[in-house]
Protein backbone atom coordinates (compact mmCIF):
# COMPACT_ATOMS: atom_id res chain seq x y z
CA UNK A 1 0.00 0.00 0.00
CA UNK A 2 2.91 2.33 0.68
CA UNK A 3 3.82 2.09 -2.99
CA UNK A 4 0.76 4.18 -3.71
CA UNK A 5 2.96 7.21 -3.07
CA UNK A 6 0.52 9.70 -1.57
CA UNK A 7 3.33 12.17 -0.99
CA UNK A 8 3.80 12.72 -4.70
CA UNK A 9 0.26 13.83 -5.41
CA UNK A 10 -1.07 17.36 -5.26
CA UNK A 11 -3.58 18.41 -2.64
CA UNK A 12 -7.10 17.08 -3.09
CA UNK A 13 -9.13 19.02 -5.61
CA UNK A 14 -6.19 20.47 -7.52
CA UNK A 15 -6.93 20.43 -11.21
CA UNK A 16 -4.38 18.69 -13.35
CA UNK A 17 -1.97 20.86 -15.28
CA UNK A 18 -2.61 20.91 -18.97
CA UNK A 19 0.69 19.20 -19.72
CA UNK A 20 -0.59 16.16 -17.85
CA UNK A 21 -3.70 15.93 -19.97
CA UNK A 22 -4.89 14.04 -23.01
CA UNK A 23 -3.53 15.25 -26.34
CA UNK A 24 -3.95 13.82 -29.84
CA UNK A 25 -0.23 12.97 -29.91
CA UNK A 26 -0.63 10.96 -26.71
CA UNK A 27 -3.69 9.15 -28.01
CA UNK A 28 -1.70 8.30 -31.15
CA UNK A 29 1.06 6.79 -28.96
CA UNK A 30 -1.57 4.83 -27.05
CA UNK A 31 -3.08 3.49 -30.28
CA UNK A 32 0.40 2.59 -31.52
CA UNK A 33 0.91 0.49 -28.40
CA UNK A 34 -2.53 -1.06 -28.80
CA UNK A 35 -1.94 -2.03 -32.42
CA UNK A 36 1.40 -3.74 -31.84
CA UNK A 37 0.52 -5.38 -28.54
CA UNK A 38 -1.97 -7.74 -30.18
CA UNK A 39 -0.52 -10.94 -31.54
CA UNK A 40 -3.33 -11.14 -34.10
CA UNK A 41 -2.41 -7.78 -35.69
CA UNK A 42 1.27 -8.68 -35.90
CA UNK A 43 0.43 -11.98 -37.56
CA UNK A 44 -2.13 -10.54 -39.94
CA UNK A 45 0.20 -7.78 -41.09
CA UNK A 46 3.17 -10.11 -41.61
CA UNK A 47 1.11 -12.68 -43.49
CA UNK A 48 -0.43 -9.96 -45.66
CA UNK A 49 2.99 -8.64 -46.64
CA UNK A 50 4.40 -12.11 -47.28
CA UNK A 51 1.44 -13.02 -49.47
CA UNK A 52 1.59 -9.72 -51.37
CA UNK A 53 5.18 -10.44 -52.29
CA UNK A 54 4.80 -14.23 -52.54
CA UNK A 55 1.75 -14.28 -54.82
CA UNK A 56 3.25 -11.68 -57.16
CA UNK A 57 6.58 -13.49 -57.42
CA UNK A 58 4.84 -16.82 -57.90
CA UNK A 59 2.56 -15.43 -60.62
CA UNK A 60 5.53 -13.94 -62.47
CA UNK A 61 7.47 -17.19 -62.14
CA UNK A 62 4.54 -19.19 -63.52
CA UNK A 63 4.16 -16.89 -66.54
CA UNK A 64 7.90 -16.89 -67.11
CA UNK A 65 8.06 -20.68 -67.03
CA UNK A 66 4.98 -21.14 -69.22
CA UNK A 67 5.76 -18.33 -71.66
CA UNK A 68 7.03 -20.56 -74.56
CA UNK A 69 3.80 -22.59 -74.34
CA UNK A 70 1.36 -19.64 -74.24
CA UNK A 71 -0.77 -19.08 -77.33
CA UNK A 72 -0.73 -15.66 -79.03
CA UNK A 73 -4.00 -14.48 -77.49
CA UNK A 74 -2.72 -15.24 -73.96
CA UNK A 75 0.49 -13.43 -74.80
CA UNK A 76 -1.50 -10.45 -76.08
CA UNK A 77 -3.52 -10.29 -72.87
CA UNK A 78 -0.43 -10.55 -70.67
CA UNK A 79 0.00 -7.54 -68.36
CA UNK A 80 3.38 -7.60 -66.57
CA UNK A 81 2.48 -4.88 -64.03
CA UNK A 82 -0.82 -6.46 -63.11
CA UNK A 83 0.68 -9.92 -62.71
CA UNK A 84 3.44 -8.70 -60.40
CA UNK A 85 0.84 -6.88 -58.26
CA UNK A 86 -1.51 -9.90 -58.16
CA UNK A 87 -1.03 -10.19 -54.38
CA UNK A 88 -2.55 -6.76 -53.82
CA UNK A 89 -5.95 -8.29 -54.62
CA UNK A 90 -5.63 -10.44 -51.50
CA UNK A 91 -3.93 -7.76 -49.45
CA UNK A 92 -6.88 -5.39 -49.97
CA UNK A 93 -9.15 -7.91 -48.30
CA UNK A 94 -6.90 -8.59 -45.33
CA UNK A 95 -6.01 -4.92 -44.76
CA UNK A 96 -9.71 -4.01 -44.97
CA UNK A 97 -10.64 -6.76 -42.52
CA UNK A 98 -7.81 -5.73 -40.19
CA UNK A 99 -9.16 -2.17 -40.31
CA UNK A 100 -12.57 -3.48 -39.25
CA UNK A 101 -10.94 -5.48 -36.43
CA UNK A 102 -8.95 -2.54 -35.09
CA UNK A 103 -12.29 -0.97 -34.21
CA UNK A 104 -14.59 -3.93 -33.50
CA UNK A 105 -11.97 -5.61 -31.30
CA UNK A 106 -12.50 -2.78 -28.84
CA UNK A 107 -16.25 -3.10 -28.87
CA UNK A 108 -16.56 -6.87 -28.68
CA UNK A 109 -14.12 -7.17 -25.75
CA UNK A 110 -15.44 -4.16 -23.82
CA UNK A 111 -12.04 -2.41 -24.13
CA UNK A 112 -13.88 0.55 -25.64
CA UNK A 113 -15.17 1.47 -22.16
CA UNK A 114 -11.62 1.71 -20.80
CA UNK A 115 -10.61 3.63 -23.91
CA UNK A 116 -13.45 6.15 -23.62
CA UNK A 117 -12.83 6.56 -19.88
CA UNK A 118 -9.27 7.59 -20.72
CA UNK A 119 -10.37 9.76 -23.65
CA UNK A 120 -13.94 10.83 -22.87
CA UNK A 121 -14.07 13.23 -25.81
CA UNK A 122 -13.92 10.02 -27.89
CA UNK A 123 -13.21 11.41 -31.36
CA UNK A 124 -9.42 11.65 -30.82
CA UNK A 125 -9.52 7.85 -30.50
CA UNK A 126 -10.98 7.52 -34.01
CA UNK A 127 -8.50 10.02 -35.48
CA UNK A 128 -5.58 8.34 -33.71
CA UNK A 129 -6.58 4.87 -34.85
CA UNK A 130 -6.87 6.18 -38.41
CA UNK A 131 -3.48 7.93 -38.29
CA UNK A 132 -1.68 4.92 -36.79
CA UNK A 133 -3.27 2.29 -38.98
CA UNK A 134 -2.84 4.34 -42.16
CA UNK A 135 0.80 5.09 -41.38
CA UNK A 136 1.58 1.47 -40.54
CA UNK A 137 -0.21 0.16 -43.63
CA UNK A 138 1.53 2.59 -45.96
CA UNK A 139 4.99 2.17 -44.46
CA UNK A 140 4.75 -1.61 -44.66
CA UNK A 141 2.97 -2.00 -47.99
CA UNK A 142 5.10 0.47 -49.97
CA UNK A 143 8.31 -1.61 -49.66
CA UNK A 144 6.24 -4.76 -50.25
CA UNK A 145 4.83 -3.55 -53.59
CA UNK A 146 8.21 -2.13 -54.66
CA UNK A 147 9.95 -5.41 -53.81
CA UNK A 148 7.39 -7.53 -55.62
CA UNK A 149 7.37 -5.22 -58.64
CA UNK A 150 11.14 -5.31 -59.12
CA UNK A 151 11.45 -9.01 -58.22
CA UNK A 152 8.59 -9.88 -60.58
CA UNK A 153 9.94 -7.82 -63.45
CA UNK A 154 13.41 -9.31 -63.06
CA UNK A 155 11.87 -12.80 -63.31
CA UNK A 156 9.91 -11.74 -66.42
CA UNK A 157 13.01 -10.17 -67.96
CA UNK A 158 14.23 -13.69 -68.75
CA UNK A 159 11.47 -13.70 -71.41
CA UNK A 160 11.90 -10.01 -72.25
CA UNK A 161 8.28 -9.30 -71.35
CA UNK A 162 9.00 -7.11 -68.30
CA UNK A 163 7.84 -3.52 -67.92
CA UNK A 164 10.12 -0.73 -66.71
CA UNK A 165 9.48 1.41 -63.61
CA UNK A 166 10.04 4.45 -65.84
CA UNK A 167 7.33 3.36 -68.29
CA UNK A 168 4.50 5.96 -68.20
CA UNK A 169 2.15 5.35 -65.29
CA UNK A 170 4.06 2.45 -63.76
CA UNK A 171 5.59 4.38 -60.86
CA UNK A 172 2.16 5.89 -60.15
CA UNK A 173 0.56 2.45 -60.21
CA UNK A 174 3.12 0.76 -57.95
CA UNK A 175 3.14 3.52 -55.35
CA UNK A 176 -0.61 3.81 -55.94
CA UNK A 177 -1.06 0.20 -54.81
CA UNK A 178 0.36 1.14 -51.40
CA UNK A 179 -1.82 4.25 -51.28
CA UNK A 180 -4.87 2.19 -52.20
CA UNK A 181 -4.18 -0.36 -49.43
CA UNK A 182 -3.80 2.48 -46.95
CA UNK A 183 -7.18 3.98 -47.84
CA UNK A 184 -8.71 0.50 -47.85
CA UNK A 185 -7.60 0.15 -44.22
CA UNK A 186 -9.26 3.47 -43.36
CA UNK A 187 -12.45 2.37 -45.12
CA UNK A 188 -12.47 -0.84 -43.03
CA UNK A 189 -11.84 1.15 -39.87
CA UNK A 190 -14.82 3.40 -40.58
CA UNK A 191 -17.08 0.45 -41.34
CA UNK A 192 -15.92 -1.29 -38.15
CA UNK A 193 -16.71 1.81 -36.09
CA UNK A 194 -20.18 2.10 -37.63
CA UNK A 195 -21.13 -1.58 -37.29
CA UNK A 196 -19.23 -2.35 -34.03
CA UNK A 197 -19.52 -6.14 -34.50
CA UNK A 198 -16.70 -8.07 -36.12
CA UNK A 199 -18.78 -10.42 -38.26
CA UNK A 200 -21.16 -7.67 -39.34
CA UNK A 201 -18.28 -5.35 -40.16
CA UNK A 202 -16.47 -7.92 -42.29
CA UNK A 203 -19.66 -8.90 -44.11
CA UNK A 204 -20.42 -5.23 -44.86
CA UNK A 205 -16.92 -4.64 -46.20
CA UNK A 206 -16.94 -7.79 -48.35
CA UNK A 207 -20.43 -6.99 -49.62
CA UNK A 208 -19.42 -3.49 -50.72
CA UNK A 209 -16.11 -4.49 -52.30
CA UNK A 210 -16.75 -7.94 -53.71
CA UNK A 211 -20.50 -8.68 -53.87
CA UNK A 212 -21.87 -5.42 -55.20
CA UNK A 213 -19.96 -5.58 -58.54
CA UNK A 214 -21.35 -8.95 -59.75
CA UNK A 215 -24.86 -7.94 -58.66
CA UNK A 216 -24.52 -4.75 -60.68
CA UNK A 217 -23.45 -6.91 -63.63
CA UNK A 218 -26.94 -8.42 -63.70
CA UNK A 219 -28.50 -5.06 -64.57
CA UNK A 220 -28.96 -4.01 -68.19
CA UNK A 221 -25.53 -2.98 -69.46
CA UNK A 222 -26.55 0.62 -70.13
CA UNK A 223 -27.30 0.95 -66.42
CA UNK A 224 -24.39 -0.99 -65.08
CA UNK A 225 -21.93 0.83 -67.39
CA UNK A 226 -23.22 4.14 -66.09
CA UNK A 227 -23.11 3.14 -62.43
CA UNK A 228 -19.96 1.00 -62.44
CA UNK A 229 -17.32 3.78 -62.44
CA UNK A 230 -18.71 5.08 -59.17
CA UNK A 231 -18.73 1.83 -57.21
CA UNK A 232 -16.17 1.76 -54.37
CA UNK A 233 -14.64 -1.39 -55.85
CA UNK A 234 -14.19 0.19 -59.32
CA UNK A 235 -12.89 3.46 -57.92
CA UNK A 236 -10.50 1.45 -55.76
CA UNK A 237 -8.85 -0.27 -58.71
CA UNK A 238 -8.04 2.74 -60.90
CA UNK A 239 -4.84 3.96 -59.32
CA UNK A 240 -2.77 0.79 -59.35
CA UNK A 241 -3.21 -0.24 -62.97
CA UNK A 242 -2.04 1.20 -66.30
CA UNK A 243 -4.51 -0.86 -68.31
CA UNK A 244 -7.86 0.29 -66.93
CA UNK A 245 -11.01 -1.80 -67.34
CA UNK A 246 -13.82 -0.38 -69.42
CA UNK A 247 -16.20 1.97 -67.64
CA UNK A 248 -13.89 3.22 -64.90
CA UNK A 249 -12.76 6.69 -63.93
CA UNK A 250 -9.31 8.11 -64.63
CA UNK A 251 -6.65 6.91 -62.11
CA UNK A 252 -6.54 9.89 -59.76
CA UNK A 253 -10.25 10.70 -60.16
CA UNK A 254 -11.12 7.13 -59.20
CA UNK A 255 -8.73 7.20 -56.28
CA UNK A 256 -10.18 10.51 -55.11
CA UNK A 257 -13.65 8.97 -55.20
CA UNK A 258 -12.44 5.96 -53.19
CA UNK A 259 -10.89 8.35 -50.67
CA UNK A 260 -14.29 10.04 -50.55
CA UNK A 261 -15.98 6.73 -49.66
CA UNK A 262 -13.41 6.11 -46.93
CA UNK A 263 -13.81 9.67 -45.62
CA UNK A 264 -17.59 9.25 -45.61
CA UNK A 265 -17.32 6.04 -43.56
CA UNK A 266 -15.07 7.83 -41.05
CA UNK A 267 -17.37 10.85 -40.80
CA UNK A 268 -20.46 8.70 -40.27
CA UNK A 269 -18.49 6.75 -37.65
CA UNK A 270 -17.47 10.01 -35.95
CA UNK A 271 -21.06 11.24 -35.79
CA UNK A 272 -22.21 7.92 -34.31
CA UNK A 273 -19.32 7.59 -31.83
CA UNK A 274 -19.93 11.10 -30.50
CA UNK A 275 -23.53 10.41 -29.56
CA UNK A 276 -23.87 6.68 -28.97
CA UNK A 277 -24.03 5.07 -25.53
CA UNK A 278 -21.17 2.69 -24.89
CA UNK B 1 -16.29 14.73 -4.98
CA UNK B 2 -19.06 13.31 -7.14
CA UNK B 3 -22.38 15.09 -7.59
CA UNK B 4 -25.44 13.78 -9.37
CA UNK B 5 -28.41 16.04 -9.99
CA UNK B 6 -31.70 14.67 -11.22
CA UNK B 7 -30.01 11.88 -13.20
CA UNK B 8 -32.50 10.02 -15.35
CA UNK B 9 -31.81 7.31 -17.92
CA UNK B 10 -34.19 5.28 -20.01
CA UNK B 11 -33.33 2.31 -22.18
CA UNK B 12 -36.32 2.02 -24.48
CA UNK B 13 -39.36 1.65 -22.26
CA UNK B 14 -37.42 0.72 -19.14
CA UNK B 15 -36.37 3.46 -16.75
CA UNK B 16 -32.97 2.43 -15.38
CA UNK B 17 -32.40 5.50 -13.21
CA UNK B 18 -35.03 8.04 -12.19
CA UNK B 19 -34.33 11.53 -10.89
CA UNK B 20 -31.31 10.49 -8.86
CA UNK B 21 -29.54 13.19 -6.83
CA UNK B 22 -26.72 12.66 -4.38
CA UNK B 23 -23.25 13.85 -3.45
CA UNK B 24 -20.23 11.72 -2.58
CA UNK B 25 -17.65 13.48 -0.42
CA UNK B 26 -13.99 12.85 0.15
CA UNK B 27 -12.36 11.29 3.19
CA UNK B 28 -14.72 8.36 3.71
CA UNK B 29 -15.66 5.27 1.78
CA UNK B 30 -19.17 5.73 0.40
CA UNK B 31 -21.04 2.57 -0.45
CA UNK B 32 -23.44 2.49 -3.36
CA UNK B 33 -25.94 -0.16 -2.50
CA UNK B 34 -28.77 -1.77 -4.36
CA UNK B 35 -29.99 -5.14 -5.57
CA UNK B 36 -28.81 -6.36 -8.96
CA UNK B 37 -30.50 -4.38 -11.70
CA UNK B 38 -31.28 -1.41 -9.46
CA UNK B 39 -29.28 1.00 -11.63
CA UNK B 40 -25.88 1.17 -9.91
CA UNK B 41 -23.83 0.40 -12.99
CA UNK B 42 -25.97 2.68 -15.12
CA UNK B 43 -25.41 5.52 -12.66
CA UNK B 44 -21.66 4.97 -12.80
CA UNK B 45 -21.70 4.91 -16.61
CA UNK B 46 -23.66 8.18 -16.59
CA UNK B 47 -21.09 9.76 -14.26
CA UNK B 48 -18.28 8.67 -16.61
CA UNK B 49 -20.10 9.90 -19.71
CA UNK B 50 -20.15 6.42 -21.26
CA UNK B 51 -23.93 6.76 -21.49
CA UNK B 52 -25.72 10.08 -21.90
CA UNK B 53 -28.46 10.87 -19.37
CA UNK B 54 -31.98 11.67 -20.63
CA UNK B 55 -32.22 14.30 -17.91
CA UNK B 56 -30.05 15.69 -15.14
CA UNK B 57 -26.29 15.82 -14.93
CA UNK B 58 -23.31 14.49 -13.04
CA UNK B 59 -20.07 16.22 -12.17
CA UNK B 60 -16.81 14.95 -10.73
CA UNK B 61 -14.56 17.37 -8.87
CA UNK B 62 -16.79 20.18 -10.08
CA UNK B 63 -16.88 19.40 -13.80
CA UNK B 64 -18.49 16.97 -16.17
CA UNK B 65 -16.17 14.00 -16.57
CA UNK B 66 -15.59 14.66 -20.26
CA UNK B 67 -14.65 18.28 -19.60
CA UNK B 68 -11.57 17.32 -17.63
CA UNK B 69 -8.29 17.76 -19.52
CA UNK B 70 -6.79 14.76 -17.73
CA UNK B 71 -9.73 12.56 -16.70
CA UNK B 72 -7.63 9.61 -15.46
CA UNK B 73 -5.84 11.97 -13.07
CA UNK B 74 -9.21 13.09 -11.68
CA UNK B 75 -11.23 9.89 -11.57
CA UNK B 76 -10.22 6.26 -11.59
CA UNK B 77 -12.97 3.82 -12.43
CA UNK B 78 -13.41 0.08 -12.34
CA UNK B 79 -16.40 -0.92 -14.41
CA UNK B 80 -18.39 -4.02 -13.64
CA UNK B 81 -18.22 -5.70 -17.01
CA UNK B 82 -14.76 -6.66 -18.24
CA UNK B 83 -13.32 -3.69 -20.07
CA UNK B 84 -10.07 -5.18 -21.32
CA UNK B 85 -9.04 -6.50 -24.73
CA UNK B 86 -8.62 -10.24 -24.18
CA UNK B 87 -5.66 -10.47 -26.55
CA UNK B 88 -3.52 -7.87 -24.81
CA UNK B 89 -1.24 -8.47 -21.82
CA UNK B 90 -1.91 -6.82 -18.48
CA UNK B 91 1.17 -4.67 -18.88
CA UNK B 92 0.29 -3.49 -22.38
CA UNK B 93 -3.32 -2.82 -21.38
CA UNK B 94 -2.19 -0.47 -18.62
CA UNK B 95 0.61 0.97 -20.73
CA UNK B 96 -1.78 1.85 -23.59
CA UNK B 97 -4.12 3.63 -21.14
CA UNK B 98 -1.20 5.34 -19.40
CA UNK B 99 0.14 6.76 -22.67
CA UNK B 100 -3.06 8.76 -23.30
CA UNK B 101 -2.08 10.85 -20.27
CA UNK B 102 1.71 10.78 -20.59
CA UNK B 103 1.95 8.55 -17.51
CA UNK B 104 5.32 6.76 -17.49
CA UNK B 105 6.19 3.07 -17.58
CA UNK B 106 7.48 3.14 -14.01
CA UNK B 107 4.01 3.91 -12.73
CA UNK B 108 2.58 0.97 -14.71
CA UNK B 109 5.16 -1.46 -13.29
CA UNK B 110 4.61 -0.06 -9.80
CA UNK B 111 0.85 -0.64 -10.00
CA UNK B 112 1.22 -4.14 -11.42
CA UNK B 113 3.36 -4.97 -8.39
CA UNK B 114 0.95 -3.30 -6.03
CA UNK B 115 -2.07 -5.29 -7.23
CA UNK B 116 -0.01 -8.49 -7.23
CA UNK B 117 0.01 -9.25 -10.97
CA UNK B 118 3.80 -9.13 -11.54
CA UNK B 119 4.01 -12.83 -12.32
CA UNK B 120 1.34 -12.67 -15.03
CA UNK B 121 1.93 -9.14 -16.36
CA UNK B 122 3.00 -10.49 -19.77
CA UNK B 123 0.15 -12.98 -20.06
CA UNK B 124 -2.87 -12.20 -22.17
CA UNK B 125 -5.74 -10.80 -20.12
CA UNK B 126 -8.13 -13.27 -21.75
CA UNK B 127 -6.51 -16.04 -19.72
CA UNK B 128 -7.05 -14.23 -16.42
CA UNK B 129 -9.41 -15.47 -13.72
CA UNK B 130 -12.20 -13.14 -12.63
CA UNK B 131 -10.16 -12.16 -9.58
CA UNK B 132 -7.08 -11.33 -11.64
CA UNK B 133 -9.28 -9.31 -13.99
CA UNK B 134 -10.57 -7.33 -11.01
CA UNK B 135 -7.01 -6.64 -9.85
CA UNK B 136 -6.12 -5.44 -13.33
CA UNK B 137 -9.20 -3.19 -13.35
CA UNK B 138 -8.23 -1.74 -9.98
CA UNK B 139 -4.70 -1.07 -11.25
CA UNK B 140 -6.21 0.76 -14.24
CA UNK B 141 -8.37 2.83 -11.90
CA UNK B 142 -5.32 3.94 -9.92
CA UNK B 143 -3.10 4.75 -12.94
CA UNK B 144 -3.52 8.51 -12.78
CA UNK B 145 -3.29 8.66 -8.98
CA UNK B 146 -6.81 10.12 -9.04
CA UNK B 147 -8.54 12.20 -6.40
CA UNK B 148 -11.79 10.33 -6.95
CA UNK B 149 -12.08 6.55 -7.20
CA UNK B 150 -15.21 4.80 -8.38
CA UNK B 151 -15.37 1.01 -8.29
CA UNK B 152 -18.26 -1.13 -9.48
CA UNK B 153 -18.46 -4.37 -7.47
CA UNK B 154 -14.69 -4.55 -6.84
CA UNK B 155 -14.73 -7.67 -4.68
CA UNK B 156 -16.62 -9.78 -7.23
CA UNK B 157 -14.65 -12.92 -7.92
CA UNK B 158 -11.91 -12.21 -5.40
CA UNK B 159 -10.72 -14.79 -2.90
CA UNK B 160 -10.90 -13.95 0.83
CA UNK B 161 -7.36 -12.60 0.80
CA UNK B 162 -8.20 -10.41 -2.19
CA UNK B 163 -11.37 -9.14 -0.53
CA UNK B 164 -9.37 -8.18 2.55
CA UNK B 165 -6.86 -6.43 0.32
CA UNK B 166 -9.57 -4.39 -1.43
CA UNK B 167 -11.13 -3.37 1.90
CA UNK B 168 -7.80 -2.13 3.22
CA UNK B 169 -7.01 -0.37 -0.03
CA UNK B 170 -10.34 1.47 -0.06
CA UNK B 171 -9.94 2.57 3.52
CA UNK B 172 -6.39 3.78 3.01
CA UNK B 173 -7.42 5.70 -0.11
CA UNK B 174 -10.23 7.38 1.82
CA UNK B 175 -7.89 8.10 4.72
CA UNK B 176 -5.74 10.10 2.29
CA UNK B 177 -8.74 12.35 1.74
CA UNK B 178 -9.80 10.87 -1.57
CA UNK B 179 -13.38 10.34 -2.62
CA UNK B 180 -14.07 6.61 -2.72
CA UNK B 181 -17.36 5.43 -4.20
CA UNK B 182 -17.91 1.67 -4.24
CA UNK B 183 -20.94 -0.21 -5.44
CA UNK B 184 -22.07 -3.56 -4.16
CA UNK B 185 -25.19 -5.65 -3.91
CA UNK B 186 -23.81 -7.22 -0.72
CA UNK B 187 -24.76 -5.43 2.47
CA UNK B 188 -22.31 -7.36 4.58
CA UNK B 189 -19.43 -6.15 2.43
CA UNK B 190 -20.57 -2.54 2.72
CA UNK B 191 -20.97 -2.85 6.49
CA UNK B 192 -17.28 -3.64 6.70
CA UNK B 193 -15.95 -0.96 4.38
CA UNK B 194 -18.39 1.91 3.94
CA UNK B 195 -18.96 4.66 6.44
CA UNK B 196 -21.63 6.29 4.36
CA UNK B 197 -24.29 4.66 2.19
CA UNK B 198 -26.25 5.68 -0.83
CA UNK B 199 -28.96 3.11 -1.35
CA UNK B 200 -31.01 2.76 -4.51
CA UNK B 201 -33.77 0.44 -5.59
CA UNK B 202 -35.41 0.34 -9.00
CA UNK B 203 -33.32 3.30 -10.07
CA UNK B 204 -34.54 5.58 -7.29
CA UNK B 205 -32.84 6.89 -4.18
CA UNK B 206 -33.91 5.06 -1.03
CA UNK B 207 -31.43 6.34 1.51
CA UNK B 208 -28.39 8.59 1.78
CA UNK B 209 -26.98 8.40 5.32
CA UNK B 210 -24.18 7.07 7.52
CA UNK B 211 -24.03 3.28 7.52
CA UNK B 212 -24.61 3.07 11.28
CA UNK B 213 -27.73 5.18 11.04
CA UNK B 214 -29.01 3.13 8.14
CA UNK B 215 -28.74 -0.08 10.15
CA UNK B 216 -30.27 1.48 13.21
CA UNK B 217 -33.23 2.99 11.42
CA UNK B 218 -34.11 -0.11 9.59
CA UNK B 219 -33.52 -2.66 12.29
CA UNK B 220 -35.93 -4.03 14.81
CA UNK B 221 -34.16 -4.61 18.11
CA UNK B 222 -34.40 -8.16 19.33
CA UNK B 223 -32.88 -10.25 22.11
CA UNK B 224 -31.87 -13.89 21.94
CA UNK B 225 -32.41 -15.95 25.07
CA UNK B 226 -31.20 -19.49 25.81
CA UNK B 227 -32.92 -21.06 28.75
CA UNK B 228 -33.86 -24.58 29.96
CA UNK B 229 -37.14 -22.97 31.13
CA UNK B 230 -37.95 -21.29 27.82
CA UNK B 231 -41.62 -22.20 28.03
CA UNK B 232 -42.06 -20.62 31.42
CA UNK B 233 -40.19 -17.49 30.39
CA UNK B 234 -42.31 -17.19 27.28
CA UNK B 235 -45.46 -17.16 29.39
CA UNK B 236 -44.02 -14.65 31.85
CA UNK B 237 -43.03 -12.21 29.10
CA UNK B 238 -46.16 -12.47 26.99
CA UNK B 239 -47.67 -9.04 26.31
CA UNK B 240 -49.52 -7.40 23.39
CA UNK B 241 -46.50 -5.47 22.06
CA UNK B 242 -43.98 -8.26 22.59
CA UNK B 243 -43.12 -10.64 19.78
CA UNK B 244 -41.62 -13.96 20.75
CA UNK B 245 -40.18 -16.39 18.27
CA UNK B 246 -39.68 -19.85 19.77
CA UNK B 247 -38.75 -21.75 16.67
CA UNK B 248 -36.06 -23.89 18.33
CA UNK B 249 -36.49 -25.65 21.64
CA UNK B 250 -34.80 -23.75 24.47
CA UNK B 251 -34.22 -20.66 22.29
CA UNK B 252 -36.34 -17.52 22.26
CA UNK B 253 -35.91 -14.50 20.02
CA UNK B 254 -37.78 -11.67 21.67
CA UNK B 255 -38.65 -8.34 20.08
CA UNK B 256 -40.17 -5.42 21.97
CA UNK B 257 -38.34 -5.85 25.30
CA UNK B 258 -34.85 -4.82 26.34
CA UNK B 259 -32.28 -7.38 27.52
CA UNK B 260 -32.38 -5.67 30.90
CA UNK B 261 -36.16 -6.20 31.34
CA UNK B 262 -35.92 -9.83 30.24
CA UNK B 263 -33.04 -10.51 32.66
CA UNK B 264 -34.88 -8.89 35.56
CA UNK B 265 -38.08 -10.82 34.87
CA UNK B 266 -36.14 -14.09 34.72
CA UNK B 267 -34.31 -13.37 37.99
CA UNK B 268 -37.52 -12.38 39.79
CA UNK B 269 -39.12 -15.69 38.81
CA UNK B 270 -36.07 -17.90 39.32
CA UNK B 271 -35.75 -18.78 35.61
CA UNK B 272 -32.26 -19.97 34.66
CA UNK B 273 -30.70 -18.18 31.67
CA UNK B 274 -27.78 -19.63 29.71
CA UNK B 275 -27.55 -16.76 27.28
CA UNK B 276 -28.98 -13.27 26.92
CA UNK B 277 -27.83 -11.54 23.73
CA UNK B 278 -29.11 -8.28 22.21
CA UNK B 279 -29.27 -8.80 18.45
CA UNK B 280 -28.33 -6.09 15.96
CA UNK B 281 -30.18 -6.51 12.72
CA UNK B 282 -27.65 -7.23 10.01
CA UNK B 283 -27.21 -4.78 7.23
CA UNK B 284 -28.52 -7.49 4.94
CA UNK B 285 -31.82 -7.58 6.82
CA UNK B 286 -32.04 -3.82 7.01
CA UNK B 287 -31.48 -3.64 3.31
CA UNK B 288 -34.05 -6.28 2.48
CA UNK B 289 -36.58 -4.45 4.57
CA UNK B 290 -35.89 -1.13 2.89
CA UNK B 291 -35.85 -2.38 -0.65
CA UNK B 292 -38.82 -4.72 -0.34
CA UNK B 293 -41.01 -1.92 -1.48
CA UNK B 294 -38.78 0.88 -2.53
CA UNK B 295 -41.60 3.16 -3.59
CA UNK B 296 -43.65 2.76 -0.45
CA UNK B 297 -40.68 3.51 1.77
CA UNK B 298 -39.90 6.47 -0.40
CA UNK B 299 -43.35 7.95 0.15
CA UNK B 300 -43.45 7.20 3.86
CA UNK B 301 -40.08 8.66 4.78
CA UNK B 302 -39.44 11.77 2.72
CA UNK B 303 -37.52 13.28 5.63
CA UNK B 304 -34.59 10.95 5.06
CA UNK B 305 -33.97 12.23 1.57
CA UNK B 306 -34.29 15.86 2.48
CA UNK B 307 -31.94 15.53 5.41
CA UNK B 308 -29.37 13.92 3.16
CA UNK B 309 -29.66 16.42 0.34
Amino acid sequence: MSSFAPAARPAAGTTADHHQGVTLARVVRSEWTKLWSLRSTRWALSVTLLLTVGIGVLACAVFSARWPHLNPSDRARFRPLRVSLAGVNLAQLSIGVLGVLVMTGEYTTGMIRSTFCAVPTRLPVLWAKGIVFAAVTFVLSLPAVLVVFFAGQSILSARHVQISFSHPGVARAVIGAALFLTVMGIFGLGIGAIVRHTAGGIVTLVAIMFVLPPILGLLPSSWSDAINPYLPSSAAGTLWTITPDAHTLAPWAGFALFCGYAAASILIAAALIARRDT
Amino acid sequence: MIEATGLTKRYGEKVAVRDLSFAVRGGVVTGFLGPNGSGKSTTMRLILGLDAPDAGSATVNGRRYRDHAAPLREVGALLEARSVHTGRSAFNHLWALARTHGIDRRRVTELIEMVGLSEVARKRAGQFSLGMGQRLGIAAALLGDPETIMLDEPVNGLDPEGIQWVRNLLKSLAAEGRTVFVSSHLMSEMALTAEHLIVIGRGELIADMPTAEFVQRASKKAVRVLSPDAHLLQELLAAPDVEIDAAEPGVLVIAGLSAQRIGETAAANGVVLHELTPLQATLEEAFMELTQDAVEFHAAEPAIEQAAA
